[in-house]
């Protein structure tokens, strides 16, 4: 397997907190930095690959069972900080996640239960009136992004063919609904939510904002100036619109997402 | 003579469909059956894949009380695409959990059960099922802030993909001996991992690592009851009626990685040595 | 996937709708309706091509001459033998029956 382990997630997690130093008592493979964000500060958490994890399947950047339990910390961390703050500090997540991990140690001891634990720190981070923010830099997979990501009240997605959100790679994917890739790709040309393309994924209106940068591996200069002013701007739009996830409503390709919604609000 | 008694009277919950679990579990007279068939609003995305639609794509959202205390039931039906959530069915179990928040805003002491049946994400429909699951997992902790969300793994699909990261959210979770809970389905680990990792046709090994015993002896669900549906309408009664103020399993990250701090994960794992581990730490 | 039509005389319309079965491996949805007095209209969507002689042979055997209820019927199924969907019509036609 050529497997060059992505370091977007670091990349930009440096270059957005400008080299603040790290907080400590994480493992290696979750990077938690208090930095400002438009002026005020902010906690900016990316999950990475590290190659030394105690956990095997877990080494590649995948969101494993540290990694989710750990998230909640980071998360809890905030909300108790910011307990009896007037304004509550943006959440920023720098996203760049393969997968979940897939194991047999992951399993057996609950994985899902400890990407719940992740999942609850952001949710409930953002019920307190935390503005959070995901910052798609790399991939945003399955498990993964439910657990680093998906809980925002805002998503920014990098425009790079790099960047992809989906539920399932293609191999699996093919394995489970019993199609050979070729197939599944044929499919996934013509039915939007299955495609692997940030267009056809924006196309779900999932997203709050798409940008273009001129390199996406090495963040600087005018691509780390307009993607600090996108997340600012998303920090504003949160406290003046709210922390709900409504926003993601309304694309035409997820009507039936919306139509539902007032349907049973009617027979409520 | 009893014991006969009672065998004749038992009714397996495992065998119902997803709306007769939910007849099953409300007080008599109260369902209220929302978004029925008749509706007909099914998948918008399966037929062009050549793949025949059911009229409530899956998912029965029925109104009603237990206990006479107010109840919405979300339930999958996992004999429908293997309870897989598509755009509309994961839209009826978010948004039947949006308007249970809204009723509790509201001062409606509305509470939520969601009987899961469910691989996960239905990958016909991938990022719309996956965009639905968060919505779905975000309602979850904005109900429990108020009122119990009692999740039901009975079985015989179980739960997996991001619906079992939805239950490790729930205030309370039950589960039966038919009941699996995982995040990844066999099949997936052994494609991505290998079958030195995972043999998804052993399953034996399987049931050893996610079945309803092994997750019960864990301390990973919060019940375990027989198969039979008298038994899982006392324990909703029950926990109903005193939810507890335990913290929720999600928010014990503390406890969780102090135990995996201590687990050696150097040797593979096995049932035994996780039932160690947080058995340990529960006497 | 094919989805077929068929129509067959009948009696006055039932006066209850009801839902039986499931889209699962071998079995169906069946979903009945009150219809306009005279006939009964099936549709059925199924998965398995090439299936519409069995149908009309199942649907005749069953209907034919029998002066069932005026109803809309609405099957999906996915691969059920004649067996379970006449099972299953059975099951639904005895719901909306008036005892």
């Amino acid at each position: 397997m050529s497997n060059v382990l992505s370091q977007r997630g670091l990349n930009w997690l440096r270059a957005l907190t400008a080299g603040a130093a790290e907080q400590s008592g994480y493992p290696a493979s979750v990077r938690v930095v208090d930095a400002a964000l438009g002026g005020q500060p902010a906690r900016y958490i990316a999950v990475v690959p590290d190659a030394q994890n105690r956990f095997p399947r877990a080494r590649s950047g995948e969101v494993g069972l540290l990694e989710g339990w750990s998230l909640g910390c980071a998360l809890d961390e905030v909300i108790e900080a910011d307990r009896d703050a007037p304004v509550k500090r943006a959440v920023v997540a720098v996203v760049d996640v393969p997968s979940q991990a897939y194991g047999r140690r992951e399993e057996a001891l609950g994985i899902h239960q400890a990407l719940a634990g992740a999942v609850d720190g952001y949710a409930r981070a953002r019920l307190a009136g935390h503005p959070v923010i995901a910052l798609l830099v790399g991939k945003a997979m399955s498990g993964a992004f439910l657990a680093h990501g998906y809980q925002a009240n805002r998503i920014v997605a990098l425009r790079d063919p790099g960047v992809m959100v989906h539920a399932m790679g293609k191999e699996s994917a093919a394995r489970v609904t019993l199609r050979t890739v070729d197939e599944l790709e044929a499919f996934a040309a013509k039915v939007p939510p299955m495609a692997y393309d940030l267009d056809s994924y924006a196309s779900l209106g999932l997203l709050w904002e798409t940008l273009s940068v001129e390199a996406i591996e090495t963040p600087q200069g005018d691509d780390l100036a307009r993607v600090q002013a996108c997340l600012e701007q998303a920090q504003a739009d949160i406290r003046t619109n709210g922390t709900d996830l409504r926003g993601r409503l309304g694309a035409a390709n997820r009507a039936a997402s919306q139509r539902v919604r007032e349907l049973l609000r009617a027979q409520w | 003579m009893s014991d006969l008694n009672a065998l004749l009277h038992s009714r397996s919950f495992v065998e119902l469909g997803a709306r007769q679990r939910a007849a099953a579990l409300l007080d008599q007279g109260s369902l209220r059956d929302l978004l029925d068939p008749f509706a007909r609003v099914k998948s918008p995305w399966l037929e062009a894949q050549g793949i025949v639609a059911q009229a409530d794509d899956g998912v029965v959202v029925a109104k009603g009380s237990i206990g006479g205390r107010p109840v919405v039931i979300a339930a999958i039906e996992g004999n429908f695409q293997g309870g897989s959530l598509g755009e509309v069915g994961g839209a009826k179990l978010a948004g039947a959990l949006e308007l249970a928040a809204e009723d509790n805003r509201n001062g409606i002491p509305t509470a939520a059960v969601l009987l899961l049946e469910t691989g996960g994400v239905r990958l016909q429909e991938a990022n719309l099922g996956l965009a639905a699951i968060a919505e779905v997992q975000a309602a979850i902790v904005e109900v429990r802030q108020y009122q119990p969300v009692i999740g039901v793994v009975a079985g015989p699909v179980g739960c997996f993909g991001g619906m079992s990261i939805a239950a490790g959210l729930c205030s309370h979770l039950l589960v039966t001996r038919e009941a699996r809970l995982g995040l990844n389905g066999p099949q997936v680990i052994e494609q991505e991992a290998g079958l030195d990792e995972y043999d998804s046709r052993d399953r034996p090994f399987i049931w050893s690592l996610t079945g309803g015993e092994q997750r019960a002896a864990c301390g990973l669900v919060d019940a375990y009851l027989a198969d039979e549906v008298s038994v899982i309408r006392e324990c909703l009664l029950q926990t109903l009626e005193q939810p507890g103020e335990a913290l929720p399993r999600s928010r014990q990250y503390a406890r969780f990685l102090d135990l995996l701090a201590r687990f050696d994960a150097a040797p593979q794992a096995d049932a035994a040595s996780v039932r160690a581990l947080y058995q340990g730490d529960q006497a | 996937m094919e989805t077929l039509s068929f129509a067959f005389p009948a009696g006055l319309p039932a006066s209850r709708r009801a839902q039986v079965g499931c889209v699962g491996s071998g079995d169906l949805e069946v979903l009945l309706e009150p219809g306009q007095a005279g006939s009964l209209n099936i549709q059925v969507v199924t998965s398995v091509n090439g299936s519409a002689e069995r149908w009309r042979h199942l649907f005749e055997r069953m209907f034919a001459g029998a002066n069932p209820p005026a109803l809309n019927v609405d099957i999906h199924d996915f691969g059920a033998t004649p067996g379970v969907v006449r099972l299953r019509l059975e099951q639904a036609l005895e719901e909306v029956s008036d005892v």
